[in-house]
């Protein structure tokens, strides 16, 4: 049997590497897969807890998390539809209009 | 698996109570997205703001009735809870919601934007912040918190032609989802070290770890990155990054939306899992977020030039304001968060839709040269955007004085009285006096640019102003009522 650490760890640099992702990449939709990896590093956190306590619950959260990220997705796309409409690129350096 | 054997049972009709003005906005929404395909596109706008704000008006009517304390107590299998705490913020919600559909109105037809789903995201957005309120599961939070997020996401995109509009709505919802996982990940770590996600569970396997010795060093790590994904949501410092370009770009009605209602109910839920599962450890966390969120956010707004930016900022330090009485001890502090809330809800709506009305259309007129001598082109508007100020600054007889004033005493009160936050508060407070008065000054010591009059207010708009006026002097000249009824939830939380 994998010891429950192994898990922790393995979501814990899942999540790193959505961050890291997130703040590094310059591509909106690069950006918003960097989310979703962050999403299922959580996921598999979940799962593990979910062994360790025998609790369903932790599994039923996964299913959650999974809907709300596929209906997340789901506007997120289209608000970049919207932003490449007016703007052109994707480029997060290129979209700032609004002073940061 | 005890979670599981009670969820055999069937929902009674009490749980349907408990939820029962999220039934009716869910319900109104969905007639206005069915309707929106079938009417006339031109003339679709009153009609289904109408059907919304019947539908606000149907839900504040639900709230009331399950005020009564007999409905109040757990339903749906111990995921929602009915109490003094969650009407209250349901009240708050939907008189907001209510107050923005009415200036909503004029606001859609002079930007020429079509209405369609517009009224239906306000409405599903604020069943995700009722429903907030009202949970004590990280489940149904985290469902919640993402039902009013989606909404906001799209709302502050609405105005689609315009460059700005469509940039802030990519910012809020990659940095949105961005905090979103954060929180979730300290659901996750929480959940690793209680084996629940019920808040009550959690806070009752904590009081056993207390005393074994050994700090939960999951749980501390779980409660600090749902502050981070929380902290982000009400924009407090050092997660505000968003704040002022999201609110400069997104239409003003939206923002007087997303600047209050959300807040509020993240706001209840910070109330809960911070006071409900005793973490009063992570006190210096939170010392340190109102902290930076006051000085940060006062500091910022003193070089704006754009009101929407200034009033922004504004909103960053009054979440700091408002964090002060997280670090109080919960009987003085919950009431005064409540108060706070409250009054803040009410001021800055209406100073948004006095924004949103004077911008005109594609909004030009948003720089604060622009309000120049709007005390002699428009002195109804100047003086209730006079109000609104004064009451953001925290001067008697206006509800933003109270506030202010309940949260600083709550933070003197008990043994260990926050003198530094309470000094640093204050002196944000004159700081911020600052910033208001030069939009009032503006007003009315400067020429005006151009003679041209400005758009007479519509009976909607001028409805939400009158309504958002009387409840910020209300709240200023006699605030006991509400102080009252949230003191009720103390005992309810802790």
């Amino acid at each position: 049997m994998v010891p429950l650490s192994y898990y922790l760890v393995l979501s814990g640099i899942l999540f790193a590497c959505g961050v890291t992702g997130f703040l590094i990449k310059r591509n909106i939709i690069t950006i918003f897969m960097s989310i979703e990896l962050m999403l299922n590093g959580v996921n598999l956190s979940f799962v593990a807890f979910a062994a360790r306590w025998q609790q369903l619950s932790g599994q039923v959260f996964v299913f959650f998390v999974m809907v709300v990220a596929a209906a997340e997705a789901a506007v997120g796309l289209a608000i970049i539809i919207a932003l490449f409409r007016t703007r052109e690129t994707l480029n997060i350096d290129q979209v700032n209009l609004l002073k940061l | 698996m005890a979670a599981l054997q009670t969820m055999q049972g069937v929902p009674q009709a009490g749980d349907y109570i408990r939820i029962l003005p999220e039934i009716v906005l869910s319900i109104f929404g969905m007639i206005v997205m069915l309707l929106d395909p079938v009417l006339d596109e031109r003339r679709s706008q009153r009609t289904l703001g109408g059907i919304a704000l019947l539908g606000a008006i149907a839900a504040l009517a639900a709230t009331l009735y399950q005020a009564q304390p007999r409905f109040w107590g757990f339903g749906f299998f111990d995921t929602v809870k009915l109490d003094a705490f969650s009407v209250f913020f349901h009240f708050v919600v939907i008189a907001v919601t209510i107050l923005v559909i009415l200036s909503s109105y004029e606001y859609m037809e002079v930007q020429q934007i079509r209405a369609g789903e517009y009224y239906g995201l306000v409405l599903f957005g604020t069943v995700g912040m009722a429903l907030m309120s009202s949970a004590v599961e990280l489940v149904l939070i985290f469902i919640a918190l993402e039902i009013s997020s989606i909404s906001t996401y799209i709302l502050a995109g609405f105005r689609r032609r315009s460059a700005i509009s469509s940039e802030s709505s990519v910012k809020y919802f990659l940095l949105g989802s961005f905090a979103t996982a954060f929180f979730l990940y300290g659901v996750a770590l929480m959940f690793g070290a209680t084996g629940s996600t019920s808040i009550a569970r959690i806070s009752a396997a904590l009081a056993d770890y207390a005393g074994t010795g050994h700090g939960p060093m999951l749980a501390y790590l779980g409660v600090a990155l749902m502050f981070v994904g929380l902290g982000f949501k009400v924009a407090a410092a050092p997660f505000h990054i968003w704040t002022p370009d999201v609110y400069e770009g997104a239409p003003s009605p939206v923002v007087g939306f997303m600047s209050t209602a959300p807040k509020a109910a993240v706001f209840a839920v910070l109330l809960r899992i911070i006071f409900e599962a005793h973490f009063s450890e992570t006190v210096w966390l939170i010392w340190l977020a109102a902290a930076l969120s006051m000085t940060i956010g006062n500091v910022a707004a003193l070089v704006q030039d754009n009101i929407k930016r200034l009033l922004a900022y504004s909103s960053i330090a009054h979440a700091g304001y408002l964090l002060i009485a997280f670090a109080s001890l919960p009987a003085n502090g919950i009431p005064a968060a409540m108060f706070f809330t409250a009054s803040y809800a009410a001021m800055n709506v209406g100073a948004f839709a006095v924004i949103g009305h004077f911008a005109g259309h594609g909004e030009r007129y948003v720089m604060l040269e622009d309000y120049a001598g709007l005390g002699k082109r428009s002195p109804v508007l100047a003086a209730i955007l006079t109000v609104f100020l004064l009451s953001l600054i925290g001067i008697p007889i206006t509800g933003g004085f109270f506030a202010k004033f309940y949260v600083f005493s709550a933070a003197l009160q008990g043994a260990h009285p926050l003198m530094g936050l309470v000094i640093i508060g204050v002196i944000n407070s004159a700081v911020a006096a600052y910033y208001y008065l030069r939009v009032i000054v503006v007003m009315y010591m400067r020429e005006p640019r151009e003679d041209a009059p400005v758009a007479p207010i519509s009976a909607g708009l001028g409805l939400a102003l009158g309504l958002s006026l009387a409840a910020t002097l209300f709240l200023g000249i006699y605030p006991n009522p509400v102080l009252k009824y949230a003191a009720l939830s103390v005992g309810l939380l802790h």
